[in-house]
């Protein structure tokens, strides 16, 4: 399959949002109380919004009649091309804090460059999505602070959440040749413009919630270029099963 | 909001749009028409029928499918035929385009309006919000999300009402 750059791009935004977001939406009806399960449904819903715009954008650009739901019901997982970070299991509370902490810190700095985007639409979509961004990264800071200056109890598993998770960080800030050319055009964002604030937001976050950040060891990658990690497969089998089981399906 | 009815020959078809556009209201707020919420963000009259332009509150507001569909049913109550429906994403709808007569409307149905101006909150935190109930500013947040992605939970320490406060984005 040969992708334009913008499509390749474009995809990647929505498929970090999807998977994000359906992986939140896991928790509704099991969070640890109402409101926190109202939080993350609405977490949920912004992230899978995005990935609505993104999509019919991506769907758009390729002009092959694809539309938002053939692109999220209709490809397996070699053709995502979401970060690993995302597709990580929720864990415990703890876990889907640090994973929604460290995306969010990212992805508001980025959606608030991308909004500066010379691609109408893309900067249309990310100048949406950094109001709801803003909100992710205060509500998953404050609960990080929560836990990691808890019980021993909470602090130890908010540690271990970190330390898990940070060798999914480094794919954040990857580029590779399809972003470089629409960089230098001004359409897609340099992640590496953003590495300060991200890290900025991180420590005074670790900081204030007692926790370590880890050294940068080595970090997982992959996910970008469509080869994912076990957890995908499953999250597909759930998210997809209508649309296989009963193609064409609507509401 | 910025169209006016103009004299020419569609100025009686646009004003008939607009009237029938402004009338729909928010499925999960039905005190408040699309106008005063500031989702409505265009009318005009193009070949003979109506084009309106309609913009999410948040990029996930499943109420956006509903209020497309009932425009155009509002349109073609009043006569036009295959209205078109936009939706646009830029510029970024903001809490700052709510109508007053919308504020008002919400405190009275029981829901605490945006206070203050997006771009001040961004930089100060949340102004006093004050209890659509009692109208004491002793109030609380008990939740910085609600029943739908535009509003959160908070409580009332003079009366000890909890209520719903629309974000102010």
């Amino acid at each position: 399959m040969i992708e334009t750059p913008l499509f390749a791009y474009t995809l990647r935004l929505a498929d970090n949002a999807l998977i994000l977001g359906h992986r939140v939406s896991e928790w509704v009806g099991h969070a640890p109380v109402l409101e926190e399960d109202l939080a993350l449904g609405n977490l949920a819903l912004d992230l899978i919004g995005q990935a609505r715009s993104f999509y019919t954008y991506a769907g758009e650009i390729e002009g092959k009649g694809r539309d938002e739901d053939a692109l999220a019901y209709l490809r397996d997982a070699g053709a995502y091309r979401n970060i690993l970070l995302v597709e990580q299991p929720n864990g415990d509370f703890a876990q889907t804090i640090i994973r929604h902490l460290l995306y969010s810190a990212f992805a508001h700095p980025y959606f608030e460059a991308l909004s500066r985007s010379t691609d109408e639409t893309l900067a249309a979509i990310a100048a949406k999505a950094v109001k709801e961004m803003a909100y992710h990264i205060r509500h998953t800071a404050e609960w990080a602070i929560r836990l990691g200056d808890g019980t021993d109890e909470s602090h130890r598993r908010t540690q271990y959440a970190v330390d898990e998770l940070w060798p999914f960080t480094g794919e954040l800030f990857e580029t590779d040749q399809v972003e470089r050319a629409l960089i230098d055009a001004g359409i897609a964002v340099d992640p590496a413009s953003v590495r300060a604030r991200w890290s900025k937001t991180l420590d005074e976050v670790f900081n204030e919630a007692a926790l370590v950040r880890p050294r940068d060891g080595y970090m997982q990658s992959g996910g970008r270029s469509g080869r994912h990690t076990e957890h995908l497969g499953y999250i597909l089998t759930e998210l997809q099963f209508l649309q296989r089981a009963y193609p064409g399906a609507k509401w | 909001m910025s169209v006016a009815p103009t004299i020419t020959a569609d100025g009686e078809l646009l004003e008939r749009a607009r009237k029938a556009a402004a009338s729909v209201v928010d499925p999960e707020i039905p005190v408040l028409s699309i106008a005063d919420l500031g989702v409505l963000r265009d009318v005009r009259i193009v070949d003979g029928t109506a084009e309106v332009t309609i913009t999410p509150t948040y990029s996930g507001c499943p109420a956006m499918n509903l209020i497309a569909l009932n425009v155009e049913l509002a349109l073609e109550e009043v006569g036009f035929v295959m209205p078109r429906i936009k939706t646009v994403l830029s510029p970024a709808w903001t809490t700052d385009w709510m109508t007053e007569k919308g504020k008002a409307t919400l405190r009275k149905y029981g829901i605490a309006p945006p206070a203050g101006k997006a771009s001040r909150r961004a930089l100060f935190g949340e102004d006093e919000v004050a209890c659509p109930r009692c109208a004491s500013t002793d109030t609380m947040r008990i939740s910085e999300f609600g029943s739908t992605s535009c509003k959160a939970l908070w409580r009332c320490r003079a009366c000890a009402e909890p209520f719903d406060y629309f974000k102010c984005i």
